[in-house]
């Protein structure tokens, strides 16, 4: 059986739900692999959340928020973009591919940005292989 | 926390029904620990559905419910509303399987998506806790800084109905860009003789207090109550005794140049910028009096008869307690300066078009007379450039939006004046978008006999007494060179360094250009982010008259509907300290954005829930993991990440 990867999706409640809300009404398909879990803003991101999901076999994990500056909450998506760099550097001492970790910033409006870069990840991880510690 | 959870798919005709397998997700729903009951339904947002919801909250004795169906945004509202006769409102959640999952994937894969989504959604729910929503008590007093015509608007609509206002503007007089303005687009109205009324009427308002010369320094607090200080800078004149007679400025020995006339008409150092000023009062110039010096001059003092010039009067600091904030600071323009291809516009024959509007007004530099600013002759010809740094990457990238308009008037009004000029005007496109304003247009084109040429103009220099303006007329392709007695830069504008200023006290975003950033560009375009705080006129973005004294009134209305209430209702998902373990680091009131996160006395955190807007920033940035979000608790978004994978 061909390898399907399992993905996490944090999508703050303003920019990125709502892209991907957009992406639903235009009916632009992408693979499924993705779930999403809706946060009010991507700075609710805490990494614990990351971490937890790789831990429990993630192959990957996306953060979308607001594009820097259109942040509904002025700039919790700049700490976001702080922390995710950090935690790639992190991931990487452990031996997951910082790849694995992607942070888009997609607007209410972009719902092609997230259908394609939905698409992107899957096809990205699903050439990376399972995660190292995927549970099987 | 609920322990018998109702779980309702929606089919929502073929929309998730025709991809997802509804079916199959009730019954994997049934199975799952926590869910009582189970359903699909054809439509759950129809009146029948919601009943099905009722009936079976009440056959099935349910305490919280899931309605698998379209995107929260759609219809959270209306399935709260339903649940909210049984239960606490946040027991109620919705599972976003259309717009995310029907919408988007194909049959298997969807409905194994749809499942991990309503478990999710289930495991969120079974954390939930009912909160009732947070009142704050509302002072009904707004607090409007800026006294242009945003600012008198906005003040004028809510003190009519009866509130407070305390108007606070900078200058020494309220008035703003328009009354520097000499005739208006489209009608050709005298801007003054149409704004002065409305100074007045501002001025002998009982619910308005007027502060100018004054400048906010501090705010502090959140929705309905907001602490405010405010400067009033000493005028070293008593506005109350001051009979405007003017004899102190005769005798007064120090002349500076008058920033209201764009410093191209000098004033004395005791001075009242322009005739219908509102105060009606002079002011001292601390910088230029020669008598706040001691003992070096006191002539306007011994001239004046009322007795109203204190020279010993000192700066006083106004504290107000206000429930509303509305921002109307104007705008500036773009500094000529950094226009190197137009010769950094230092010449005295390139002029702005603020410049130009003093000109053309009767109280201005020249009495209403246009001139060749070098040689005082009247100029023949003249070149009006529009987009000067507008629309422009090396600049200002958006079109400042008035800029043809009031051009054509400009152009119009030149003729007026001297019908044997010549007027050209470099455009790049016409936009004339307002009532009756293409008509304006067309009339200056056609019947004023003015030349339009469509390009950008490349570079202007002084060549012996002529400027030379070297374009390109994009319709033909041919380069065009004029040798022109007078060129008016339609400059760009900007966001007032004073925006930035009051935004940051606010802590609300200013964009490219320094306008301050709205809520939603379209729905909300006079809201802040944070509650409570509203915009109007340029601040926001550059706009005509019309569209400001609109936006002033909107933003009033939104003041008025914030007044009638006596208390504010407010979303209860906020942050919560566990001040038992809280270390005192400070790292959450370094990064909350909305100054919730408050130190207390024994060096612990604390939100204020007024002030927490439940972004959730303090909570992932806590390093001891001590805040939690309501109802978006760690726990419950590690038990959706633990269903998911």
């Amino acid at each position: 059986m061909s390898f399907e990867p399992e993905i996490v999706a944090f999508l703050c409640n303003w920019c990125a739900y709502a892209g991907a809300d957009m992406a639903g009404t235009s009916r632009l398909k992408y693979p499924a692999n993705v779930v999403p879990i809706k946060v009010m803003c991507s700075g609710r991101v805490d990494p614990e959340f990351i971490l937890e999901a790789f831990e429990r076999g993630a192959d990957g994990v996306f953060i979308g928020g607001c594009h820097p500056g259109d942040c509904h909450y002025v700039n919790g998506n700049i700490r976001t973009r702080r922390r995710v760099e950090m935690l790639k550097k992190l991931l990487e001492q452990m031996g997951i591919n910082p790849r694995r970790l992607r942070l888009e910033w997609v607007s209410a409006t972009e719902g092609a940005k997230f259908a394609r870069v939905m698409k992107e990840f899957v096809e990205e991880i699903r050439q990376l292989g399972p995660s190292p510690l995927r549970r099987k | 926390m609920a322990r018998r959870i109702g779980v309702f798919v929606c089919h929502c005709g073929v929309n998730i029904a025709g991809v997802v397998d509804v079916e199959k997700v009730a019954e994997e729903l049934r199975k799952y620990p926590g869910v009582a009951f189970a359903t699909t339904y054809q439509y759950m947002c129809s009146d029948p559905g919601q009943n099905l919801i009722r009936q079976k909250i009440e056959e099935e004795n349910l305490d919280a419910v899931v309605i698998a169906a379209c995107s929260p945004s759609m219809h959270e509202e209306t399935f709260r509303n339903v649940c909210k006769d049984y239960f606490n409102p946040q027991r109620c959640e919705m599972a976003n399987i259309r717009e995310q999952c029907s919408w988007v994937h194909e049959k298997e894969e969807a409905t194994e998506k749809a499942i991990k989504i309503v478990k999710a959604t289930v495991e969120k729910l079974k954390g939930n806790e009912d909160l009732t929503p947070i009142y704050v008590p509302v002072e009904k007093k707004c607090l409007v800084i800026g006294g242009g015509i945003a600012g008198i608007q906005a003040a004028l609509d809510i003190a009519d109905a009866g509130y407070e206002v305390i108007l606070v503007e900078k200058e020494p007089s309220i008035g703003g860009r328009m009354a520097q303005l000499s005739e208006t687009f489209p009608t050709l109205d005298c801007s003054q003789c149409i704004l002065t009324p409305k100074m007045v009427a501002v001025s002998r308002h009982p619910k308005i207090k007027l502060m100018a010369y004054s400048e906010v320094i501090d705010i502090s607090g959140y929705v309905g109550n907001f602490d405010v200080k405010i400067l009033k800078k000493p005028r070293y004149v008593d506005e109350d005794a001051c009979t405007v007679c003017g004899d102190c400025e005769k005798v007064c020995p120090v002349i500076v140049p008058n920033e209201f006339d764009m410093e191209k008409k000098p004033r004395k150092a005791i001075f009242i910028p322009f005739p219908q000023a509102v105060p009606s009062t002079y002011t001292i110039d601390r910088e230029a009096c020669l008598g706040l010096a001691p003992l070096t001059c006191a002539e306007c003092r011994e001239a004046c008869e009322a007795n109203a010039i204190n020279y010993d009067m000192q700066p006083k600091i106004v504290e107000e307690k206000v429930g509303a904030i509305i921002v109307a600071t104007g705008y500036d323009l773009y500094d000529k300066s950094n226009l190197v291809e137009y010769g950094y516009g230092e010449d005295d024959d390139i002029i702005t078009s603020l410049e130009f509007e003093r000109m053309l007004s009767a109280s201005g530099p020249t009495g209403g007379n246009i001139i060749k600013p070098s040689t005082g002759e009247t100029p023949k010809k003249v070149v009006f450039v529009q987009c000067a740094g507008s629309r422009d990457k090396q600049h200002m990238p958006y079109c400042s939006s008035i800029c043809c308009m009031y051009t054509a008037k400009h152009a119009l009004l030149y003729k007026h004046h001297v019908p044997d000029g010549e007027a050209y005007v470099f455009y790049i496109d016409i936009r004339a978008t307002g009532k009756d304003y293409e008509e304006f247009i067309n009339n200056v084109m056609e019947e004023e006999r003015i030349n339009y040429i469509r390009g950008k103009v490349a570079k202007i220099f002084r060549e012996g007494d002529k400027i030379v303006v070297w374009g390109v007329d994009t319709l033909t392709g041919k380069k065009v060179e004029i040798k022109a007695d007078l060129v008016v830069l339609a400059m760009a504008i900007v966001g007032r360094k004073e925006t930035k200023e009051i935004a940051q006290l606010l802590k609300v975003a200013t964009g490219v250009g320094g306008f301050l950033k709205e809520s939603h560009p379209k729905l909300k375009p006079v809201e802040a982010l944070s509650r409570g705080i509203y915009f109007a006129g340029c601040a926001q973005a550059p706009k005509d008259i019309p569209a400001t004294v609109a936006q002033a009134s909107a933003a009033a209305s939104k003041v008025l509907a914030l007044f009638a209430k006596d208390k504010l209702e407010k979303d209860p998902m906020v942050a919560v300290v566990d001040e038992e373990h809280c270390s005192g680091c400070g790292v959450c009131i370094s990064v909350c954005p909305y100054g919730a996160m408050q130190r207390q006395p024994n060096g612990k955190a604390k939100c204020i829930e007024a002030l927490c807007e439940g972004c959730g920033t303090c909570a992932a940035a806590c390093p001891s993991n001590n805040i939690e979000m309501r109802n978006y608790r760690d726990e419950q978004i590690e038990k959706m990440i633990e269903v998911i994978i």
